[in-house]
């Protein structure tokens, strides 16, 4: 399988001390890659590297063999999408508006809109089934619809790779399921390269083809879900004791904590 | 498909109505500016003047002193209302304008040592209201760069480096004999009607680049507006484009303050005032309008309503509204959070 995103011993910070060390990573194309571990394991410092928000303190990512850190940003962003994690959305845009805010790097200041541009836009609001809103104000709507028009506004970037910083932060489960089968639709239908962040390990198993499990910076785990949700990798990476058990409507696996009540004494079933 | 061109269409004939009506009310402004005076003129000597005709002690009045004060307010209120519209969407906070946040006294504060200490006078004197007003937008921009809760720290600051600002300036002021600091304070009040022909002719041409080069950063601000990270990953280099906009702020200030003062609070109100016409939807082009509309509007008023044989400089009127305006927004932000 070909590898859309290669991190060769990626090195990852602030400033400061490196949150994220040494990761080599291979992510493969066509498929939906999520990055999973406890708040504050350089998750999302991870995702910003592979993109150019983050320049790595040392190693490299490649995309297509290129170095992703020397493209130029205008070439970069249309091989290359990145959602960042709570973008601000200005007051008084529509829909549309958002979503044509992705061809900028289509853009000069000589070649302004084109009917390409405008046939893009359609095209990703189709995708994200935002066609009907496409007039709304953005900040009218609800959170998932909201998720849903910064996605197409990614899509309309046109680009093979799709980033998505926890897409589904702050959304319930209704909400979260519309936008991760948005995302998994996009994957299935035009084979775009998903890579994104997710909190909900049930999920996360659920939607993706590929696992990545962090701690404290480091890969502790990679593989289909089968390979990396186990009792004894949730462990590792969360420090939790756990049930894993067969997701009752797609057979993937579930995770359940295995303390019972609140004092944290009684288990049931044996976890680990 | 027939909503998204209904509603664009509506946000269309809103912005056309707008800046029909602001275009009209200035140029029954100033027409009346320039008709009413010592010597009132018909609207037919106000044509033959303007045309290269006209008489004597009229037509000197017109040009030497009604035309310059209209067109400077055009000027220096199209430039202060675009600087304060620049500052305000890209620090996403309406109260920070260049005149609240010390940008400025910068400006002004350098202009009366060039003035005061000196004596310089035209495209230096310009010279040093860009150099001040651009060292305090350094200064806000590497202040702007250190964290989180961005708006109340720059206010904060642009006040203490406005204070301290003032003070210079009032030393400079008691070091100086009475009549050149009465000069540099009528300045300081913010006038339109000092200004000369090759003062304005200086203002016009760099306001000309200056307007260009906002149109063609523009559409990268608005893009910084969703977000450094989403500008970044649209493919823009959102610090070069925040220097870009800063620079290009303070340049705005400087050039408008240099010749007119610190006219005050224009580049507080423009903006939002604009953007509140527009139903929400902000646009620099209509902020440039509103701010001549308003200067326009002010001179005329301050020039020939309160009767005195000298009339009012306008920074006074402008300062009236200005704070009554301010006091609203303040208000109106303390009610949202």
């Amino acid at each position: 399988m070909s590898c859309a995103l290669t991190a060769t011993d990626l090195c990852l910070g602030y400033g400061g001390a490196d949150i994220v060390h040494d990761v080599s990573l291979e992510l493969p194309a066509g498929r939906i890659s999520v990055i999973v571990g406890a708040n504050g394991c350089g998750k999302s410092t991870l995702l910003r590297g592979l993109s150019r928000l983050l320049r790595p303190s040392s190693g490299s990512v490649h995309l297509d063999g290129e170095d992703v850190h020397r493209m130029a940003p205008k070439a970069l962003a249309r091989r290359l999408a990145l959602l960042p994690q709570s973008p601000l959305t200005p007051d008084a845009l529509t829909v549309r508006e958002l979503v044509a805010f992705g061809r900028a790097p289509y853009r000069t200041a000589l070649r302004r809109e084109s009917s390409e541009d405008h046939a893009a836009v359609d095209r990703a609001l189709t995708a994200t089934t935002m066609t009907s809103l496409a007039d709304r104000m953005v900040s009218d709507l609800s959170g998932g619809q909201r998720q849903r028009a910064w996605i197409a506004m990614a899509l309309a970037q046109e680009t093979d790779v799709l980033l998505l910083d926890e897409p589904t932060t702050f959304l319930d489960l209704a909400h979260q399921m519309d936008v991760l089968t948005t995302v998994a639709r996009l994957n299935a239908e035009r084979g775009v390269t998903v890579v994104m962040v997710l909190h909900d390990l049930n999920l996360a198993a659920r939607f993706a083809h590929h696992l990545v499990a962090l701690r404290s910076g480091e890969v502790i785990a990679c593989g289909t879900p089968d390979e990396v949700v186990t009792a004894q990798t949730v462990k590792e990476v969360l420090g939790l004791d756990t049930v894993v058990i067969p997701d009752p409507v797609t057979g993937t696996p579930m995770v359940v904590p295995a303390q019972a009540d609140a004092t944290g004494t009684e288990t049931l079933g044996g976890a680990a | 498909m027939s909503r998204p061109v209904t509603t664009m269409t509506r946000v269309r004939t809103r912005a056309g109505g707008v800046v029909l009506c602001l275009v009209l009310i200035t140029l029954l402004a100033a027409s009346t500016r320039l008709a009413l005076g010592t010597r009132i003129a018909a609207p037919g000597d106000i044509l033959a003047v303007l045309t290269g005709g006209g008489r004597g002690a009229l037509r000197f009045m017109i040009l030497q002193d009604r035309l310059p004060a209209v067109i400077s307010s055009v000027l220096a209120g199209a430039a202060l209302a675009v600087s304060g519209g620049l500052f305000q969407r890209l620090l996403r906070n309406p109260l920070a304008s260049p005149d609240v946040i010390g940008v400025g006294y910068g400006a002004s504060a350098a202009t009366v040592f060039g003035m005061l200490s000196l004596g310089l006078s035209g495209w230096w004197l310009t010279g040093f209201a860009l150099v001040g007003a651009i060292a305090v937008g350094a200064a806000i921009l590497a202040m702007a760069l250190g964290g989180r809760d961005l708006g109340t720290r720059l206010i904060l600051s642009g006040i203490a480096i406005g204070a301290a600002l003032v003070a210079v300036v009032n030393l400079l002021l008691t070091r100086t004999d009475v009549r050149t600091a009465g000069d540099a304070l009528h300045w300081l009040t913010g006038s339109v009607t000092d200004s000369s022909w090759p003062q304005l002719a200086a203002l016009a041409g760099s306001l000309v680049v200056l307007l260009a080069l906002t149109a063609w950063v523009a559409p990268g601000l608005a893009l910084l507006e969703l977000g450094d990270d989403t500008a970044r990953s649209l493919g823009r280099r959102a610090g070069a484009l925040r220097v870009g906009v800063v620079v290009l702020g303070a340049a705005l200030t400087a050039v408008a303050v240099a010749v007119v003062g610190p006219l005050a609070f224009v580049s507080l109100m423009a903006h939002p005032l604009a953007t509140r016409l527009l139903g929400g939807r902000g646009n620099l082009a209509v902020t440039a309008l509103t701010g001549t509309t308003l200067v326009v509007v002010a001179d005329l008023i301050s020039a020939h309503l309160f009767g005195l044989s000298s009339g009012l400089p306008v920074g006074v009127l402008t300062g009236v509204i200005g704070a009554v305006f301010l006091l609203t927004l303040l208000s109106r932000e303390r009610s949202r959070a």
